[in-house]
């Protein structure tokens, strides 16, 4: 087995980035494993809480992820319609732990979301558990880790981090 | 009574014609802020939080109330206590952390002790003052001037002249009951908080929070994702009723079609969630009896204590309170409340019913901030388009929960605090 790169690492991420800022969500979802999660926690508790106990922003079985994706893409999904502009930018990419074909990945995330004349700004840890398939890297868990405290600023994480 | 400001009549309510209308001044005008401030927030019982949040003697969090900085902690002898986060020497907050557990606060200023009462408990330098300086009151952190609690529920006062925390919520203790009663044991927060914000004013918020009206367009993809999976719903059509509860609190009582995990079970929860459901149903008879239980587990409650706290029995349990920064800008913070005694999958069901409707990343609270805000932006116009129509179901006996009665029940209150009317 070859190890994998950081750079392979970085050029699926950065192609998730640009899927979700052209709302390719659809084609966004692909990415994922069937049994795939996505987080995006309350900033109060440990950045690795788990969901069964605690009140998360975001905790999305592969069927929510689904739900979700099928939300924001009509027009009455009334916060992200018209639809937002978006920015995800990723960063600071490591490869943590590597097991078999599983990987532990780690990035720092900046997203700017416009929409109606206001601009916030998303930033945090993106933590990635990522399944080297034949059709190349699957998301199994996303978990989007905000550094701000809660949503203060931004007043919603209606799009996908 | 103090003198009110002046303000020109801001709720006009014309029985014969059947129109309750409240002028866009008060979501947009400073001057109505600061008369809110005055009459409702310095003078209305507050909520502070829940007796969960301190399990342990030195537990503590911090919260901002009605613009004060707050520490809610419970003492050496595991009483509860609502402090001034000030240091009586000169002014700093002596706890700049959001919650822990401390045997003591130190302040960094300049080393000042406090127990966890507000007790001082050394002064660096006390020989320079005079004997016994530490024990008088000016040496203590000042208590709030009322600090009572209602079934686990906590609040403050910044009135020391107020009526008793149970005089005053009234015909909201009923609410309170039912919902602290679906566990024998108590009830919990669970751990988490949603802390977000809204551009639009406060208020909007109070009315979105029962409003039984904007479900069929607002929350519409939260009503397709109910319906896209059969195993989702029960054959239970949304019909209710809306409660003007007194001192302007108000309830909207109605059954729905989704699950709750006290205690209406849907396919999607399983077998083994059906055995659990009826159990906890079963106890609820056997502790209430057949209406009462009934009540409790099959009912939704979206509940609004006057003037800024929410709790929402629905297809799960929101607590959410809210305060104004400007005329057009709130701060909120939302948590989940449960039972201490609900077995983990019971509390994952209930988190996920939590997060597919609530919250700033669920499937339709979204959608609320996005209709609040767009209200505030459309008040740009009050010039020529000044009033809200709050006159649905007026003329009804009563009133169904998604008429407008609640929010009616609402504005008397506040016009009645506010304007004096």
């Amino acid at each position: 087995m070859t190890r994998v790169t950081r750079q392979e690492v970085e050029d699926f991420l950065f192609m998730e980035a640009d899927l979700l800022d052209e709302w390719r969500l659809p084609e966004w979802l692909t990415l994922f494993t069937e049994d795939a999660h996505y987080y995006v926690p309350s900033t109060d508790v440990a950045h690795d809480a788990p969901p069964d106990n605690n009140l998360f922003y975001v905790a999305d079985d592969r069927y929510r992820l689904e739900q979700r994706v099928k939300r924001l893409m009509k027009r009455t999904a009334h916060v992200e319609f018209p639809h937002s502009k978006t920015r995800h930018l990723v960063s600071n990419v490591r490869i943590r732990a590597e097991s078999g074909d599983d990987l532990d990945v780690s990035t720092a995330f900046i997203t700017y979301r416009t929409n109606h004349g206001t601009t916030n700004v998303y930033f945090g840890t993106g933590y990635y558990k990522l399944v080297v398939t034949s059709g190349g890297f699957k998301i199994r868990e996303k978990r989007a880790v905000l550094a701000s405290e809660g949503l203060r600023d931004q007043g919603r994480v209606s799009i996908i981090l | 009574m103090q003198a009110y400001r002046k303000f020109e009549p801001l709720v006009v309510v014309d029985k014969t014609r059947q129109t309750y209308n409240v002028s866009r001044r008060v979501f947009v005008d400073p001057e109505v802020l600061a008369a809110e401030q005055e009459e409702i927030f310095e003078r209305c019982w507050l909520y502070l939080g829940h007796e969960s949040e301190l399990p342990k003697m030195g537990d503590f969090v911090t919260r901002r109330v009605a613009g004060r900085q707050i520490i809610f902690s419970r003492d050496a002898q595991g009483k509860l206590n609502a402090l001034l986060n000030a240091c009586p020497h000169r002014g700093a907050m002596v706890c700049r952390e959001r919650q822990g557990n401390a045997k003591s606060f130190q302040c960094f200023y300049h080393g000042w002790i406090f127990a966890l009462d507000g007790a001082c408990r050394d002064i660096p330098g006390a020989d320079s003052y005079p004997e016994g300086f530490k024990d008088k009151p000016e040496a203590r952190l000042q208590s709030v001037a009322r600090f009572e609690s209602y079934r686990g529920f906590a609040f403050l006062c910044f009135d020391p002249d107020a009526v008793s925390l149970e005089t005053y919520l009234g015909g909201a203790k009923e609410y309170i009951d039912l919902v602290a009663d679906h566990s024998e044991v108590g009830m919990t927060i669970v751990g988490g908080t949603q802390e977000y914000s809204i551009k639009a004013n406060w208020k909007l918020l109070c009315e979105n929070s029962f409003d039984g009206y904007h479900a069929a367009t607002n929350h519409a993809t939260y009503l397709d994702y109910l319906k896209d999976r059969a195993d989702n719903l029960v054959p239970i059509a949304l019909n209710g009723i809306a409660r003007d509860l007194g001192n302007g609190h108000a309830v909207a009582e109605y059954r729905a079609p989704w699950g709750r995990p006290v205690a209406q079970w849907i396919p999607a929860w399983g077998e083994e969630g059906k055995q659990d459901l009826e159990a906890i149903y079963q106890r609820l008879v056997e502790r209430f009896g057949v209406e009462r239980a009934d009540r409790i587990a099959r009912t939704n409650r979206n509940l609004l204590i006057f003037p800024n706290l929410v709790i929402n029995d629905i297809m799960a349990i929101t607590v959410r309170s809210f305060y104004p920064v400007a005329p057009d800008h709130m701060l909120i913070n939302a948590w989940a409340l449960a039972p201490v005694d609900e077995n983990a999958h019971r509390r994952h069901d209930r988190l996920t019913n939590f997060l597919e409707f609530l919250g700033p990343g669920g499937f339709a609270t979204p959608d609320d901030i996005e209709a609040l805000e767009q209200c505030q932006r459309g008040y740009a116009n009050n010039k020529e388009t000044c009033w809200n129509n709050l006159s649905k179901g007026m003329a009804k006996e009563v009133p169904s929960y998604d008429d407008e009665a609640q929010m009616r029940a609402y504005w008397n209150e506040w016009n009645r605090r506010v304007v004096g009317a």
